[in-house]
């Protein structure tokens, strides 16, 4: 019982310091705030929300545009995202533009709570002032609809909002974007959009048990609650982009297709929502600040075991299985069709440690994004309904070591894993 | 380690094969090969749900509920998956072409008892108008093939996909967009109703070249999926 005391008083006491912390850096980011906030056009600020890509979480499915509701899983619990349109009661029709301000760069709500990292403020937190107030005009703009979101549901003790001071002493530090001197204007501009609205390392950085990203930016991680794994961008084994060329990236980036990839999954999604809508130099911005990031060797996989009997078994098994189902749109060889069916072989999306891609396309299909240069996409067929877990892990077993490909075998438990999952 | 050479021999060889793909061809049906995989020509059952048929419907019927599936009007998660991503203009040539297709309907078999038979014919054409139910044939048309563009026929179709519909509606896992009207419909009808209505429409046989109707009459509800009515 007295110890139980003892932590509970060490915690207050914890929560009392980390609170006087955050405070500070609340104080030290007032201090810099720019007081003259001239207005701006909304097309500007509406380009910036489709680049920050504040859609695709504030709209729920088939709801209207920004009126929130969208459900987000998280190991912590479920989120609601709230009503950004300018209702007074139910959306931000009330806030001024410090109040968003203050939201964006320092994760904060006007009645003074903190708000959870679920809304990516860590990597707003880069974004100007300028560019905040130019978005929060066109928020201003856009149909107010009174719609109120469902409350989160998070588990204990996430769900002891004071906690959050901590996990931001630990983890979090506001701070507008510093252009590298040592660098050009098109690098920094890529580097602003990446770090801060294009907020790629929420999905692309790998997490630790507390939902902070750690280790290497875009090192690769598995998407909180999504049951995707976002690839390493810095990764040659994986989506790392340095050989690639600046306009492929750009029409991956701009159609969700390029001669060596395919937006899938959340991806398709960001570039339908998002990246198709930003100027070729915003995107080309991007493509050159992430080409010159440094390899991070860490996504490399571990040397494969030695080929047993099972395995050459199941890899038989798969090849029978991608001869009925595969070969028609992926080739004999794995070549695939340009502009249609990617290839299979020498496909790192493939061919990457974690299966948890390969498994999903399969399980689920799906068509890369309608996009303006892309607009009548070739698609993938579900399996799910036809193959059995045991027939999905023999293929991809096969397809990942059939024609010069190597890696990992996957287990029917792994797919299984998957059927069904959220999202 | 002899079997380890073997069976790099085998991955080799597989890789060895090396055939040209034939360049994909340049049509919506190549684009639709997704669809097919389940639904088939005709439609047809699967393990978890009926894929119902797609060729021959009406258009607007079509373009409607792909949009209802992606945006959560209408619940089948496969189907939201897949076309989550899509424009609306390309969901409307899918529908588009799928509804231009002409494939023989398979022959019905299958019998009804005297009582079901006479509960449906009645509701079917008559309608319930104490309950405020209109026939199927009202909205439907008389030949119960549908009407173009928007409203899809109820023939040719397995009795346990209507009923499905029936059920869908009234604990509202299907919707349309507002107003609603199946859905109203569907809560008058009760499930003894329901089932003789699916089951009767399910034994029905379908002319080769059964179209959609196309008819200018007012419906007599308001639906806000069928467009270019004269009541809307």
């Amino acid at each position: 019982m007295k110890r139980a005391a003892t932590i509970f008083v060490a915690t207050i006491a914890v929560i009392a310091i980390a609170a006087i912390f955050n405070a500070k850096l609340s104080n030290r980011h007032i201090s810099t705030r720019q007081t003259d906030s001239s207005p701006t056009q909304p097309g500007r600020g509406e380009y910036l929300a489709r680049a920050g890509n504040c859609i695709g979480c504030h709209t729920a499915q088939g709801g209207p545009d920004y009126a929130g509701g969208r459900k987000l899983p998280t190991p912590f619990g479920t989120f609601y995202t709230p009503n950004i349109t300018p209702d007074r009661e139910t959306g931000i029709g009330s806030w001024t533009s410090d109040d968003f301000w203050a939201a964006l760069h320092n994760g904060e709500s006007p009645d003074g709570r903190v708000l959870y990292p679920t809304f990516p403020y860590t990597e707003y937190t880069k974004v100007t002032r300028e560019d905040s107030d130019a978005i929060f005009l066109y928020l201003r703009s856009v149909p107010a609809v009174s719609q109120r979101s469902p409350a989160h549901e998070v588990r204990f003790p996430y769900n002891v909002r004071p906690l959050l001071y901590v996990w931001r002493a630990l983890y979090f530090r506001p701070g507008v974007y510093e252009p590298e001197p040592a660098q050009g204007a098109e690098w920094n501009r890529g580097a602003y959009l990446v770090q801060g609205l294009g907020h790629c390392n929420a999905c692309h950085g790998n997490r630790n048990a507390l939902g902070a990203t750690r280790g290497a930016a875009l090192g690769g991680g598995q998407i909180a609650g999504l049951n995707w794994y976002a690839p390493s961008l810095v990764s040659r084994t994986e989506a790392g982009i340095a050989d690639w060329q600046v306009d492929d990236i750009v029409k991956l980036l701009a159609t969700g297709i390029a001669s060596r990839g395919v937006a899938s999954g959340p991806m398709a999604e960001v570039v339908r929502a998002s990246l198709q809508h930003l100027t070729a130099n915003d995107l080309r911005a991007i493509a050159v600040y992430l080409k010159s990031l440094p390899e991070n060797t860490a996504t490399i996989a571990a040397p494969l075991p030695e080929t047993s009997d099972d395995m050459r078994k199941q890899f038989a098994r798969g090849a029978a299985v991608y001869e009925k189902n595969c070969k028609d749109c992926h080739g004999t060889s794995g070549e695939g069709a340009p502009a249609a069916y990617p290839a299979l072989a020498a496909n790192r999306g493939v061919t990457m440690r974690s299966p948890l891609n390969s498994i999903r396309s399969v399980l689920n299909g799906g068509y890369p994004p309608s996009t303006a240069g892309n607009p009548r996409p070739y698609g993938m067929p579900p399996f799910a309904q036809s193959l059995s877990g045991d027939e999905i892990a023999a293929v991809l077993s096969y397809v990942r070591n059939a024609w010069g490909n190597r890696a990992s075998f996957v287990s029917t438990l792994e797919v299984e894993r998957s059927r069904g999952a959220g999202y | 380690m002899k079997r380890m050479v073997l069976f790099a021999l085998f991955a080799l060889l597989t890789s060895a094969i090396h055939s040209v793909n034939a360049a994909v061809a340049d049509t919506i049906a190549e684009r639709v090969k997704p669809c097919t995989v389940c639904h088939g020509p005709e439609g047809r059952p699967g393990p978890d749900a009926y894929y119902p048929r797609l060729a021959g419907k009406p258009r607007g019927y079509l373009y409607n509920q792909l949009r209802n599936f992606r945006e959560g009007r209408r619940y089948y998660r496969p189907m939201a998956l897949l076309i989550e991503n899509l424009s609306d203009e390309y969901l409307s040539e899918m529908a588009a072409y799928f509804s231009s297709l002409s494939v023989p309907y398979p022959a019905v078999r299958g019998t009804l008892d005297e009582a079901r038979t006479q509960t449906a014919r009645r509701l079917v054409t008559l309608g319930e108008p104490g309950k405020d139910i209109p026939s199927c044939m009202a909205c439907h048309g008389k030949a119960l093939m549908g009407i173009a563009p928007d409203i899809p026929g109820l023939l040719g179709l397995p009795a346990d996909y209507i009923n499905a519909q029936f059920g869908a509606w009234r604990v509202g896992s299907r919707h349309a967009q507002a107003p609603d009207c199946m859905a109203e419909i569907a809560k008058r009808v009760t499930a003894v109703e329901a089932s003789a209505i699916s089951a009767w429409l399910a034994i029905q046989p379908v002319p080769d070249q059964a179209r959609p109707d196309s008819s200018s009459e007012a419906l007599p509800l308001k639906c806000g999926n069928i467009s270019g009515r004269a009541d809307q």
